[in-house]
């Protein structure tokens, strides 16, 4: 393959489209596909061939909007669709050329204006299993001018200077990640690509490895040859069956273009990627654990120093990043690290994908230049609480995470600020609760989560969480006292103290971001046994008004 | 002396001590008499930093680390003891407690018992969270053995032991979290395993989980010195 061989390709691919009068993208996402958007491509191609009109039907990944599943985007008119069931299909069809269906569309130009796709820029516009359709869009262009014009180490400080961070929670620089598997030695190396996504809530890499699996193994690739490794993995949870199908597909085709496999884009560079499954695990997520899960060993973490960059698995340095760090990789390499640094805050670069979910009008999927705040994510792009609800809370970050209530809405989203706030950035679940949550019974949820995901290795963990998790439990049933709370407050210090990974340090998070925001509800439910979201077995009854509000 | 020898000084609790490059913390301090609680540390086995109980503090990091693992480091300021790390351990002790069912007096390690040793030596008085009393089983089916789950404290010692020293890897751990078990095989009964009848597990086991049926009342000292002595000896040293 080269460079002009590649153009070849992506005007192919163009030409071919701009012969349809039309294009019809059907959303064929896990969220739409579960609203029968299968059937209604079926529909839809069979009233298009009746018709006659000039018009191309195809299966695209996720559009964002899965509240109103399943979305039909019409090209070039930019028409959205929502709703759109099989009985929809001959008027759809009828209604091209002429004036829009006014019935299906979504009118939610606030929640696609306001998003900056980096990410998701080819999710909705292209068929996931071609990967034509991705070179068409400037696919792999990054990768041949890394192999072909840069050296190792260009790339790296390409992917330094445009200040992006690992998405995979923690974010860690990736460029310095990458320098440090660069430098450890000569001899055998991987890459990983963490696609084990388990907060409740969170399904931005399931979405990206459905909608747009070549951007993943692009990046990947320019990762390998950045650091010098030869192998790659991909590790999935096998709850994503849809994702681990498109993503070996779209291997067999990035190995028949010539992507993968020995003398990459005619250059002496060989890689090659395997998909591992993971088996439902929470914990295999956490780095160490999963090396360990992807060496056939029981998934739990092990004590790091060292980190994988220097031992990871079987020992060699291992590069591993989370999907959607490596769906940055191209964009950055193709149009320069200063514009992907303009995009964002002072320490937090680019865009951050979101998954917006809870008590939320519009529910779905969005992509966000950092700073923003979540007033206008929740308020603007989301739409707002539905039915007539009151804001409370905003969980972000998953188990490892924390709520952040209304006084905090006015918070821009940076790694720093969602940390300094008691929350954190997580892999970018966002879940939003109104009046109807109560904050206890929310704490004592994720409290549940990680002591049924804690692995068992260490004792704070499995045994602390199991402990905090009963205690949550005696408030809820309004049988605590002001002890059992010290406790409780005791523990959390102790469990984020003593843990020996991320799962255990991060574990007693929901509990301490609650009792800092919502003690009264806490205290409520221990002096009154009144649970005022009505969701808890206590039965007391409300305090007086001015306890309220003290 | 080989040239590849790397020495590095460093200073545990005050008192400047020497180490080769590749001991750990624990290990220097325990040559130089500076006590560390350990429960899952074995002398001889791979470490795992699991118990949790050896955490030291060193100068200048906001995080805590395991003792057992943690390699040294020129210039390093370690802390082995402070009310922060004796708070931490103490609680870990009574979360042990608490888990299971660990009742001294009907004990056959009481007095031999590494967790009540632990316990004493922490200036642990009293427990301050529920007992979740669990109804775990106990395999006597072993003609030699009894594994009491309700006394284990899933510090995998039989496990490492019976793969890493016997190289039968009879035990594993199965389920997850508060359900961890130790198994035989893949949940055989301890009789009806590949077991060797070695008894290297009951000898390295802290506590009284596994235990000798020929030992009664509470006479069951365990001898676990002998990792290290089949580790030179298999070195050939």
């Amino acid at each position: 393959m080269t460079s002009e061989e590649l153009l070849q390709i992506a005007e192919a691919s163009t030409a071919e489209h701009e012969q349809f009068d039309f294009q019809l993208n059907v959303c064929m996402g896990t969220g739409c596909m579960s609203q029968h958007s299968d059937k209604v491509k079926a529909a839809l191609t069979e009233e298009v061939a009746k018709s006659g009109k000039h018009c191309h039907v195809r299966q695209t990944g996720c559009m964002g909007l899965c509240a109103a599943g399943p979305l039909v985007l019409v090209e070039p008119t930019e028409t959205r669709y929502g709703n759109v069931h099989e009985a929809d299909a001959k008027e759809l069809v009828d209604s091209l050329g002429g004036k829009p269906l006014e019935r299906l569309e979504t009118h939610l130009d606030k929640y696609f204006q306001g998003q900056q796709h980096i990410v998701l820029e080819n999710s909705g516009h292209i068929d996931p299993e071609k990967i034509d359709e991705y070179i068409g869009r400037d696919g792999y262009q990054a990768l041949m001018t890394a192999l072909t014009q840069m050296d190792p180490q260009t790339v790296i400080e390409q992917i330094s200077k445009s200040g992006l961070r690992g998405r995979g929670g923690g974010g860690y620089p990736t460029g310095l990640k990458w320098g440090m598997v660069a430098k450890a030695g000569k001899g055998q190396k991987y890459v990983i690509c963490n696609g084990d996504e388990g907060d409740p809530g969170a399904f931005m890499d399931r979405s990206v490895l459905e909608s747009d699996p070549q951007r993943v193994i692009e990046g990947m690739a320019i990762a390998a040859y950045a650091v010098g490794a030869s192998k790659g993995y991909v590790y999935v949870r096998a709850e994503y069956p849809l994702a681990i199908s498109r993503l070996t597909a779209s291997l067999r085709e990035a190995r028949r273009r010539g992507f993968l496999g020995s003398n990459i884009c005619g250059t002496t560079f060989a890689f090659d990627i395997e998909i591992r499954l993971g088996a439902g695990a929470f914990v295999c997520g956490e780095e160490t654990a999963l090396i360990a899960s992807i060496e056939g060993q029981r998934g739990q973490p092990r004590p790091r120093p060292p980190y994988p960059a220097v031992s990871g698995l079987w020992g060699c340095p291992t590069l591993i990043n989370n999907v959607e760090t490596f769906a940055n990789i191209a964009p950055i390499l193709r149009n320069g690290p200063q514009w992907y640094s303009s995009i964002g805050t002072e320490r937090s670069k680019g865009t951050k994908v979101f998954a917006l979910t809870g008590k939320i009008a519009n529910t779905g999927l969005v992509e966000i230049p950092m700073g923003m705040t979540l007033r206008e994510i929740i308020f603007e792009i989301g739409g707002g609480i539905p039915n007539g609800h009151t804001f409370k809370a905003v969980q972000t970050g998953g188990p490892s995470g924390g709520c952040l209530p209304e006084e905090h809405l006015d918070l821009s989203v940076s790694y720093d600020a969602l940390i300094s706030a008691g929350s954190m950035m997580g892999s970018g679940g966002m879940i939003v609760m109104d009046d109807t949550s109560c904050m206890v019974n929310v704490a004592r949820f994720f409290m549940e989560f990680c002591m049924t995901e804690s692995c068992g290795k260490c004792v704070p963990c499995r045994a602390g969480t199991a402990q905090m998790f009963d205690l949550l439990t005696k408030i809820c049933d309004g049988e605590a006292t002001h002890a059992d709370l010290d406790l409780l407050i005791d523990l959390c210090d102790v469990v984020k103290n003593t843990s020996l990974c991320g799962l255990g340090m991060t574990a007693p998070n929901p509990v301490l971001s609650t009792l800092r925001y919502f003690k009264h509800e806490y205290l409520e439910h221990i002096d009154n046994k009144y649970c005022r979201a009505g969701v808890c077995a206590c039965a007391g009854k409300a305090p007086a008004k001015e306890e309220v509000t003290a | 002396m080989s040239p590849a020898v790397d020495v590095k000084t460093l200073v545990i609790d005050g008192i400047d001590v020497s180490a080769r490059a590749d001991q750990t913390v624990l290990e220097v301090a325990r040559e130089n008499n500076i006590f560390i609680p350990t429960l899952c540390h074995l002398d001889g086995l791979s470490d795992v930093g699991a118990c949790r109980l050896c955490l030291v503090e060193v100068k200048n990091s906001p995080k805590l680390f395991p003792a057992c693992v943690l390699k040294v480091e020129e210039g390093m300021e370690v802390t082995t003891k402070s009310d922060r790390l004796l708070h931490y351990r103490q609680t870990i002790l009574e979360l042990l407690f608490a888990e299971r069912n660990h009742v001294c007096s009907v004990c056959v390690t009481n007095n031999h018992c590494e967790l009540q040793a632990t316990a004493q030596s922490q200036g642990l008085t009293h427990v301050r969270l529920p007992y979740r009393s669990p109804r775990l089983g106990v395999d006597a089916s072993n003609e030699r053995f009894v594994a009491d789950q309700n006394r284990c404290i899933l510090c995998t010692r039989c496990v490492r032991v019976c793969d890493e020293i016997e190289g039968a890897h009879v035990w594993d751990v199965m389920g997850r979290g508060i359900d961890s078990m130790v198994i035989t095989d893949l949940m055989q009964p301890w009789g009806e395993s590949s077991c060797t009848r070695c008894g290297k597990c009951v000898n390295v086991c802290p506590t009284g989980a596994l235990f000798d049926k020929t030992k009664v009342g509470s006479d069951h000292p365990k001898y676990p010195d002998f990792v290290p002595y089949l580790n030179m000896m298999r070195e050939g040293r």
